[in-house]
Order: C-alpha cells, then structure tokens, then sequence
C-alpha cells in the first residue's frame, strides 16, 4: 500500500509537471494570441456599436445602427459571397491535376525542385506579384503582342478574367499544398488493387484517388476561400476597383469616409461568416473522411 | 580531370578551410578576413543604412538619419530627395497616397510616422480643429518668404493669423485625352461624360476621390464643384451610376494606364496632364468650361511627426527656389512663389496646361473644406464604388 501510494504521489507530481510544461510552452503562443487577435477584436467590437464622430472617426456610443445599416452594403457583401467560392473553385481546378502530377506521377528526384517551384514565389509579396501581372495584361504586355500581329485595341486589364487569373495565381500554392500532402499519403496498393479488380483509370481516379484526397481538397477549398473572404489588393490592382467586395468596403470605410463603426460593425460580420463557413467545412470534411473509412474496412 | 563546377565560385570548401587554418595561425589579413567572411561589406552597409556611423552635421540640431514624407503619385522629382541625403544625410522615405481623406484617416488613426506632409488646400482648416499639425515654426523655414506669394493661393494655410502649412504649387483639375483614340476635340465636362459612355467605353477612368469624382459629375449639370445639396448630389449620383458600367477603372494613379494605351481618358491633376502631354504629345489636357476644380497643395509638419528637425529641414530645403525650380520642372506643376517663377524657362510659363488662359480659370473653384467631412458625399461614393 504505501508503495502506491507513493507512486500515486509521484505520478501526480509528473502530471502537474507536465501541466506547467504545457502551459509554460504554449504561453509565447497564447500571448500572440491575446495581443494580436483577441484585444483588436475586442476593440472592433466596442467601435462597432459606436457613432461616427463629425469630422471621422469613431465616437463612444451604445448603438445597433451600424449593423442595422449592412444592406447598405449588401452589394459588397453578395459580390465576395460569390467571388470566395468561385475564385476557391477556379483555383481547385488549377491546382488538382498540379498536385496530382507532384505526388503520383513526378519523378522521385524532380519532386522536391518541382514543389519548391511552386513554393517560391511565395515568398516575395503578392503586391509586387499582382504588379507583375498588371504590366503583362496591360497595354505593354500581351496587348502590345497581339498589336504586333494585327489584333488591336485588345484590353485585357480591369475585367472580371484578370481578377480571376490574379487570385488562381495569387492563391495557387495554398491550393496545391494541402491536395499534394494528401495525395502523397495514399497508399499506392488500394490503386493497384483497383485496377486488378478491373476499375479503369478513370473510375479508380473517382472512386478511390479523387476521394481520398477530399480532406485535401476541402482543407485548400477553405483556406482560399476565407482569405479571399477579405481580398482586396487584386481586384483593386487588376480589376480597376469598379467591382466592390467586403475587403474594399473596409478600405474605403476606414481610409476615406472615416466611419470606423460602421466598417467594424462590417468586419465583425465578416469574422462571423469566416467562422461558419470554417466550420461547415469541417463539418463536411470530417463527414467525408468518415465515409472514406467507412469505404476502407 | 574535368573542371569542378566549384571552381568560379567565391571561395571553395578547400580553399576555406585552408583560409581558416591559416587565419588559426595567425597569418590571415584584416581585410582579406573582412573579404572573406562579407564582414567588411556587412559593415559598411549597416554604417551606411542604421547611422552607426555618423552623417554629416546639418545646422545645429541633429537630424537623425530618416524621415518619412506623406504625398500625391508622381508628384516630386526623385532626384530632390537623393540631393537632400547627399547634403544632410537624412533618407527621405516617400509615401504616396490617393485621397485627402485617405491622409486625414492616417493622421487620426495616430502615428502615421510622417515628419512632413502634402495636403490640399481645403483641408487644413480640418487638420487644424482636430489638432493634429502643428503651428509652424517660422523661424526655421529662412528659404521661405511670403511675400513673393499670390495670397489668393496661400490663404488656406493660415488661419487666424497663424501659419499652418506653406505652398507647394498650385493647379487644376480637368481631363487628359489621348486624340490618337478620341479624335473628336473636348472642351467640357459634359462631354467627358458623354464620351465615357459612347466613343471612350472600357477606357475611361475616374479618380478614387469623392471630391473630383462627385464635383466634376455636378459640373455635368452645372451645378458647384462643392454642392452639399440633396438634390443636385442625387443628380450626380444618377450620372455617376449610369457612367459606371462604361469605366475602365476608379483609380487616382492613373498615368500607367494612360502610358500604356490602356486608358484613353482620365480625371486629370495640372502636374500628372503636364507629365503625360511633356511625354506623350497626341495626350492632351482639357478644362472643363463649367468649370471645375482649382487647388494649392501645402506642406505641413504633423504634430505626432517623429523627426521634426528634418520635416522642417526638408520643407526648408524644398522652399529653396533653385530646389523648387527643379520640382516644378520634374512634377508640371505651375508654381505660386514669384521667384521660382523667374527661375522658369519661358516655354513652361508659356505651357497652356501649367498657366490656362484667364477665361478657363473664372469659372473654377477651391475645395471647400466642408465636402472633407460631409458623411452624404462619403456615402455617394461608396454607393458609387459598390454599384
């Protein structure tokens, strides 16, 4: 008996151990948290139900005007609530067979200088690399080609496709990553056996590669899909800023009207719908990869 | 053997170690150590770039070796700022912006980290009532001297007495056409207007900026520049609204677009018309004959600025006339101050786009500085924006 007890003892001295272990490691974590996210959005909140002061600005005030005054900006909000999915989905298509070559089909030695490829550019800023395009689609770039062989007067820049083509590129790497990394694990033998079962190709890309690699897909379709939630550089950059999106209302509230609680009232909405779209796609993501278990045994 | 690829680069493992052994022994020399680890370069660009070596004293009061300047697009000759350095030693970082209230939001937000800015004439008054320039200081701006100025374009920068920010160059607002593209001449708002909707579809631009925007959609109906009535904005609204399916862009940097072909017709400031028409003939410069925007941009010192010495070392400089001179040549701006004037070839005092013909000029307005602030012109261009 006193023998276990004192191992009882030490194994709570361990456990406590342990907890302040945790807690010491994860505290540099929790205090960027706190500073970075949980104190701005406190005080977005507490603009948000405030008054706009005369000359701009935020005034103290407990109020619901601002919120009950989102459909004036309901246009912005219809136009992301499209372009997050669609760009996501354009992206998704760009980005699948990319992958796909990456993980099953590149030789051993090229994949890693093939991921890299897609990983670099990357790392410069996607300002510099919007610029980049606003210079090859403007009248300088392909135009000027297209003059040269007798097509004239062709615009390219500021149009709904080059703010698609911005945001495929822009947004390509977070696609490809996720569907590399789970394509990369499938187990090349369930192909294999597909095919000894006589599945063609095609029937064994759909019933057992495609799905496999929902998680994949979904957590990319996500990722890209709450970034472009907030995007404004591209579709300022490469679509002339004639189309208005949640990002652009943003700007435009707190660098030129200067009415800070009705754009915090906007970006609390737009945290809200981030969080529920984040959430339905778990949801899905774990139901999908719940059937594919289900599928295996 | 076949040549390693190695061999052109730098220095070679081997080669390194060797180094190292010798540098072990004692025989390596300071710079052939400094060359070989990229201390030496490292060195001088850290001296060069983070002060720690000292730059050369300018007046009495120290420097410090960077400041930050708040101004328009294309709106300096990069050159004043690079002879600056040369002769004081402090880096001027330029921040360029589309709007007034753009600049007012950055001031009010706090810390914008400008030491000196350049805003429009109508919005000093505001600037002043939230308390965020600063009275200037007189006493250190020797190069600068009013009485050489036209008070008609300097008044906004003094304010019961007081002067609160000083002139840069004065200027219109009209529109620059390319008439290779739009070959039918102009000469009126209305018939930018018109134009943007038939012949210049997909190639117009407007400014990001409520107050040309809106302004110069009123002029349509010659209404003011500055009208604040219900009415007359719903109008402009409407026109707005109608035009919007047609533009190429709402933009205020608008000159690459204009260079490259892109564009064919923009909402166009004096300096940017004069850059274009100086660069590329065949793009002109029109003032509307309803009239229309006229406007004297200022310096101005912020109070929170964080290196004021060198705000006001550099305004002082930018007062120089020999300096200004060159300003006005690079940015196409015409200029207030009498002897930077007498300092000007006489084929820019001559330039029709710089200094228009009297009758051009009557009908113009300045800003007034309640569009800054009016919430229901802010909305207009939002719904405008958002259509």
């Amino acid at each position: 008996m006193p023998a276990g007890t004192e191992a009882a003892f030490s194994m709570r001295g361990t456990l406590l151990r342990k907890n302040l272990m945790t807690a010491l490691l994860l505290a540099p974590a929790t205090l960027w948290l706190v500073v970075f996210l949980v104190l701005p959005f406190i005080a977005i909140a507490i603009f948000s139900v405030g008054e706009r002061a005369p000359e701009g600005g935020y005034q103290a005030a407990l109020t619901l005007a601002q919120y009950a005054n989102l459909p004036a900006r309901a246009t912005a909000f219809w136009n992301t609530m499209v372009l997050a999915p669609v760009g996501a989905f354009a992206c998704l298509l760009v980005a699948y067979p990319v992958a796909y070559y990456l993980a099953l089909r590149a030789p051993e030695r090229w994949r890693l200088i093939l991921l890299a490829l897609v990983v670099i550019p990357f790392w410069t800023s996607l300002l510099m690399r919007t610029y980049a395009w606003m210079y090859v689609l403007g009248g300088r770039g392909i135009p000027a080609l297209l003059a040269y062989v007798g097509i004239e007067d062709v615009r390219l820049i500021n149009t709904p496709g080059a703010v698609l083509l911005g945001i495929v590129y822009g947004y390509l790497p977070l696609m490809i990553l996720p569907i590399y990394v789970s394509l990369e694990r499938l187990d090349r033998r369930l192909l294999e056996a597909s095919a000894d079962l006589g599945a063609t190709p095609l029937s064994t890309f759909f019933g057992v590669t495609l799905r496999l690699s929902l998680p994949g897909v979904m957590t990319g379709f996500s990722l890209v899909m709450i970034l472009l939630l907030g995007e404004y550089l591209i579709p300022t950059l490469l679509g002339g800023g004639k189309v208005f999106f949640i990002g652009n209302a943003l700007v435009d509230l707190f660098l030129q009207s200067r009415n800070w609680p009705f754009g915090s009232a906007i970006a609390i909405t737009l945290v809200l719908v981030s969080v529920v779209v984040l959430i339905a796609a778990n949801r899905i993501s774990a139901r999908l990869s719940g059937a594919r278990r289900v599928d295996l045994i | 053997m076949s040549k390693s690829y190695r061999d052109g680069l730098p220095i070679s493992p081997e080669k390194f170690v060797d180094q190292l052994m010798r540098l072990k022994r004692g025989s390596i020399g300071r710079r052939e150590f400094l060359g070989l680890t990229g201390l030496g370069v490292a060195t001088a660009v850290m001296a060069r770039e983070l002060g720690i070596m000292p730059t050369p004293a300018y007046a009495a009061e120290n420097l410090g070796d960077r400041m930050s300047i708040a101004t328009w697009p294309n709106y300096h000759d990069p050159a004043t700022f690079e002879s600056f350095k040369a002769e004081t030693g402090v880096a001027v970082e330029v921040n360029v912006f589309g709007s007034n209230e753009e600049m007012l939001a950055k001031l009010q937000a706090g810390a914008s980290g400008w030491s000196l800015f350049v805003p429009t004439n109508y919005t000093i008054s505001t600037y002043k009532k939230l308390g965020i320039i600063e009275a200037l200081d007189m006493a250190k701006l020797g190069n600068f001297d009013g009485t050489q100025e036209d008070p008609r374009f300097t008044s906004e920068g003094t304010i019961d007495g007081t002067i609160y920010a000083v002139p840069k160059n004065w200027g219109t607002t009209g529109f620059s056409v390319n008439t290779k593209k739009l070959t039918k001449p102009m000469s009126s708002w209305k018939e930018f207007w018109d134009t943007a909707m038939a012949e210049g579809d997909g190639r117009t631009m407007v400014h990001d900026y409520q107050l040309t925007t809106i302004g110069n959609a009123l002029k349509y109906y010659g209404y003011s520049f500055n009208s604040l009535k219900q009415d007359e904005l719903a109008k402009a609204e409407e026109l707005l609204l109608k035009v919007k399916p047609h533009l190429f862009a709402v933009s205020s940097d608008y000159q690459p677009s204009m260079r490259a072909g892109d564009a064919w017709m923009t909402m166009c400031w004096t300096n940017d018309g004069a850059q274009l028409n100086r660069d590329i003939p065949e793009i002109a410069y029109v003032l509307g004959k309803e009239g229309g925007e006229i406007w004297t941009d200022f310096y101005a010192i912020p109070k929170d600025a964080p290196n004021k010495p060198a705000g006001y070392a550099l305004l002082n400089y930018l007062m120089n006339p020999k300096v200004a001179v060159k300003e006005h040549l690079a940015n196409g701006a015409p200029s207030i101050d009498a002897r930077v004037n007498a300092l000007l070839p006489k084929e820019v005092l001559d330039n029709p786009i710089l200094y228009p013909a009297a009758d051009l000029l009557k009908p113009l307005e300045f800003g007034a500085a309640a569009t800054l602030t009016d919430p229901g012109r802010a909305e207009l261009m939002a719904r405008f924006k958002s259509a």
